[in-house]
């Protein structure tokens, strides 16, 4: 092939350029792909602190003498104007025991606001160990104005955690939920907290 | 900028060689490598100069603890916008035009695979950065969240948000479709005998660079889509209270940004490795080691990216996994220096314009590279993340990196370029004070972020005065120092009188510099001479 037929064989060009497009088109699907891909990830490998399991029946547990410390933290998005805290700022726990924290919000407000918590375990490999089996934050929360109420979680820890872990944090995070369930806030009445009714986060 | 043709190659096809007449016709619609290589190069110095007015703007609110200057938003909207426009407006591009001007030359070819797609490629981009700059006259100001726009913050601010991602938008689709042109003349153009293991290192490393923005612009798009639907259409991608995970967008934008750096950096390792061996006259060491490293750079730079994020909080083993790999990297790059140091090792060295900004380049280069060691430990970047050790790091990579190989390249090729010999007195006088005032603008920024100092903040507490007021004083001298550049540059296009010869430097090799200084409106016509006396890589057969 001689220099300029090589040079104009737009062929050639076509068929590399319409492979690097697709390249391009795929990698911007693949940005995309990214968002479930991490999700899929991190619930299967407890990367991000999300991999907290959730059981209704406990059935037998595995019990261990080691005990570790937890730590309760408690956060409020901007937009909510609540008070929220943990009771007990940490807690020795048994591994392989089920147990108990309270956390405590408050609407300071007059009216009637909804909000749900997210949740985070730090370390998050810890989160595969972390089993719950009743969590406020599973379901949205009203509050009337000026009530107050007392936010329990139910949990253990599997006695299986790894031994380089000493210290666990649940940290969760309470957002204004805007366009909320209208029948609850009509009927006045607050989903039970730790009914499992609506795991969707 | 070339007036007359003297190339005896280009008799075959005298109709091609007549250059478009009309101030329209020559720029708007231009397909010419060389014109579109000018515009691009152009474009990047106007974007150098306006970003570095915002750099200004900040080192001097930065001379004194206290807010004198500016108020701290305009402050933020300061250090997103002189990020944005130094990646994006400056550097990139100014790669870009030295791909279309160079690549054709360097391959043995008349011109760009797709001439029609470059001119577009180009003119994308003044309306792109049109778009950027107009969000700071607008109502709720230019993007103030920082240039990886994390969110939440970046959600936050107003309606001029959506000029900003759509401005992005544009830039990668002229990235994208600038590295589909390149790729296909590298692939498809190059004249007979100039197989890819004698491609010169800066057609190499480009070559690699534009699949890697190929790579990755796509999904910063994507990255940049979900904010903006976040933003106006109430999605939750990234909004906690929706389902969605912040930090999700820090792991989607790394795996653009990472590679992103090098992106900014390849061009200038080939860049380095073109002029060493020409004025050290000898052949670069290690040919094929280079281009190898040059490939495991690029591979390893889509596994490293968390190693941004290590505050976030990781599993131990995502930690110890990112810590290793990222410093893996310094082994490639490692063999790089290594080949450029052994380059001159022994070689009869002098010490042009050129040759003293790559220097500089190895030596600065190099520093910035220890310094991302440093950061690499999972466990000490708790304490250097967002502090002045992270701006000292990569401004140490981007600007004695990227930028003066930039420099180093106009002024190798310049002569080329115009026909005329640039001033190398002032030529000098440009490297030292830039190498000098570089060093004083950015080193006392380690010791600001080791003591505390964090990134992005308009005010600081008073114990960091020192430092900060030597680093503001390099930072004007810097910046005053590069008119300098702008004064030679000036003066070798319309008034040097000192003719440059085909060859310009006594050791230089390489198709480019067989042609003609200027060099004829279409590079080669006819297939170039390959052998062991034109270009720099010609073992093997023919
Ligand atoms: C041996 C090679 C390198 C290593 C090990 C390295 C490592 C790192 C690490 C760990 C960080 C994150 C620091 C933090 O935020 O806490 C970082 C930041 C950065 N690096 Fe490098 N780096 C290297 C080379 C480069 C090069 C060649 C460039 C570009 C030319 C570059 C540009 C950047 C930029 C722009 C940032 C900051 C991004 C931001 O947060 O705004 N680095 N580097
Ligand atoms: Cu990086």
């Amino acid at each position: 092939m001689s220099h300029h037929e090589h040079i104009e064989n737009r062929d050639l060009h076509r068929k590399l350029v319409r492979k690097l497009v697709l390249l391009a088109v795929g990698m911007f699907g693949f940005g995309f792909a990214l968002w479930p891909l991490y999700n899929v990830f991190c619930d299967l490998t407890g990367f991000g602190g999300r991999g907290v399991q959730v059981v209704e029946n406990v059935g037998v547990i595995e019990p261990s003498d080691r005990q570790i410390k937890i730590r309760f933290d408690a956060n409020v998005n901007s937009g909510l104007p609540w008070v929220f805290q943990a009771k007990e700022k940490s807690a020795m726990v048994s591994l392989g025991k089920m147990s108990e924290a309270l956390y405590l919000a408050m609407n300071p407000t007059d009216e009637a606001i909804v909000g749900q918590a997210t949740y985070n375990v730090t370390p998050p490999e810890a989160s595969l160990y972390f089993v719950k089996t009743e969590c406020f934050c599973f379901t949205q929360q009203l509050l009337q104005g000026n009530e107050s109420r007392e936010m329990p979680v139910y949990y253990f820890i599997q006695a299986d955690l790894p031994e380089y872990i000493k210290e666990i944090t649940l940290s969760y995070t309470f957002f204004r939920i805007a366009n909320a369930d209208a029948v609850a806030l009509n009927s006045g009445k607050a989903f039970s907290a730790g009914a499992v009714l609506n795991n969707s986060q | 900028m070339s007036k007359q043709n003297t190339h005896s190659h280009a008799n075959a096809h005298d109709h091609q060689d007549h250059k478009p007449t009309g101030f329209v016709n020559r720029w708007l619609f231009t397909t010419n490598h060389k014109d579109i290589g000018t515009l691009y190069l152009i474009l990047a110095l106007v974007m150098f100069f306006f970003g570095g007015a915002m750099a200004m703007i900040i080192r001097a609110e930065l001379f004194m603890p206290g807010l004198q200057l500016v108020e701290p938003d305009f402050f933020n909207q300061m250090t997103t916008m002189h990020a944005l426009i130094m990646i994006f407006g400056a550097v990139m591009p100014a790669w870009v035009g030295l791909a279309n001007w160079m690549i054709p030359m360097m391959i043995g070819a008349p011109d760009m695979a797709l001439p029609r797609l470059n001119n577009w490629s180009f003119w994308i981009l003044p309306f792109a950065f049109a778009m950027l700059i107009s969000t700071l006259f607008m109502d709720s100001g230019g993007p103030a969240a920082g240039w990886t726009m994390y969110p939440p913050l970046s959600l936050q601010g107003g309606q001029s948000f959506a000029f900003v991602v759509f401005s992005i938008h544009m830039m990668g689709i002229s990235s994208i479709m600038g590295s589909i042109n390149i790729i296909a003349t590298i692939m498809n153009m190059r004249a007979p005998g100039m197989t890819l293991l004698r491609m010169p290192l800066f057609v190499w490393t480009w070559l690699i660079t534009a699949f890697l923005l190929i790579a990755v612009m796509p999904v910063l798009a994507g990255a940049v889509t979900m904010l903006l639907t976040d933003h106006f259409f109430a999605t939750s991608f990234f909004n906690a209270a929706g389902g969605g995970d912040p930090v999700m967008f820090q792991h989607i934008f790394w795996f653009f940004g990472h590679p992103e750096v090098y992106i900014l950096i390849l061009p200038a390792f080939g860049v380095v490795s073109e002029i060493i061996p020409t004025f050290a006259r000898k052949p670069l060491f290690g040919y094929s080691a280079m281009v190898y490293a040059t490939a495991s750079i690029a591979f390893l730079s889509f596994i490293v990216w968390a190693h941004h994020m290590f505050t976030v909080g990781m599993p131990l083993t995502a930690g110890l996994f990112f810590m290793y790999a990222t410093m893996l990297i310094a082994v490639p790059t490692g063999v790089k220096i290594f080949n450029w140091v052994s380059t001159m090792w022994k070689g009869s060295m002098s010490f042009e314009t050129p040759m003293l900004f790559a220097l500089g380049f190895v030596v600065l280069f190099t520093i910035g590279g220890l310094s991302g060691l440093m950061l690499a430990l999972a466990s000490v970047d708790l304490q250097y993340h967002d502090s002045y050790f992270v701006v000292a790091h990569f401004h140490y990579v981007l600007v004695p990196g990227s930028i003066f190989a930039l420099m180093a390249g106009t002024y190798y090729w310049l002569p080329k370029w115009t026909g005329r010999m640039y001033s190398e007195k002032w030529g000098k006088i440009h490297f030292w004070l830039s190498a000098i005032s570089v060093n004083i603008l950015f080193f006392p920024q380690h010791y600001l972020g080791l003591a505390g100092m964090p990134r992005r903040i308009p005010d600081y507490s008073t114990q960091f005065t020192d430092f900060n007021m030597i680093s503001s004083i390099g930072g004007f001298i810097f910046g005053a120092s590069q008119l300098i550049f702008l004064g030679v540059i000036i003066h070798c296009v319309y008034q040097s009188r000192k003719p440059a010869s085909s060859r310009v430097w006594e050791g230089a090799k390489g198709l480019e510099w067989t042609l003609s200084s200027p060099p004829p409106y279409h590079s080669f016509n006819t297939p170039p001479v390959i052998d062991a006396t034109t270009i720099a890589h010609a073992e093997g057969t023919y």
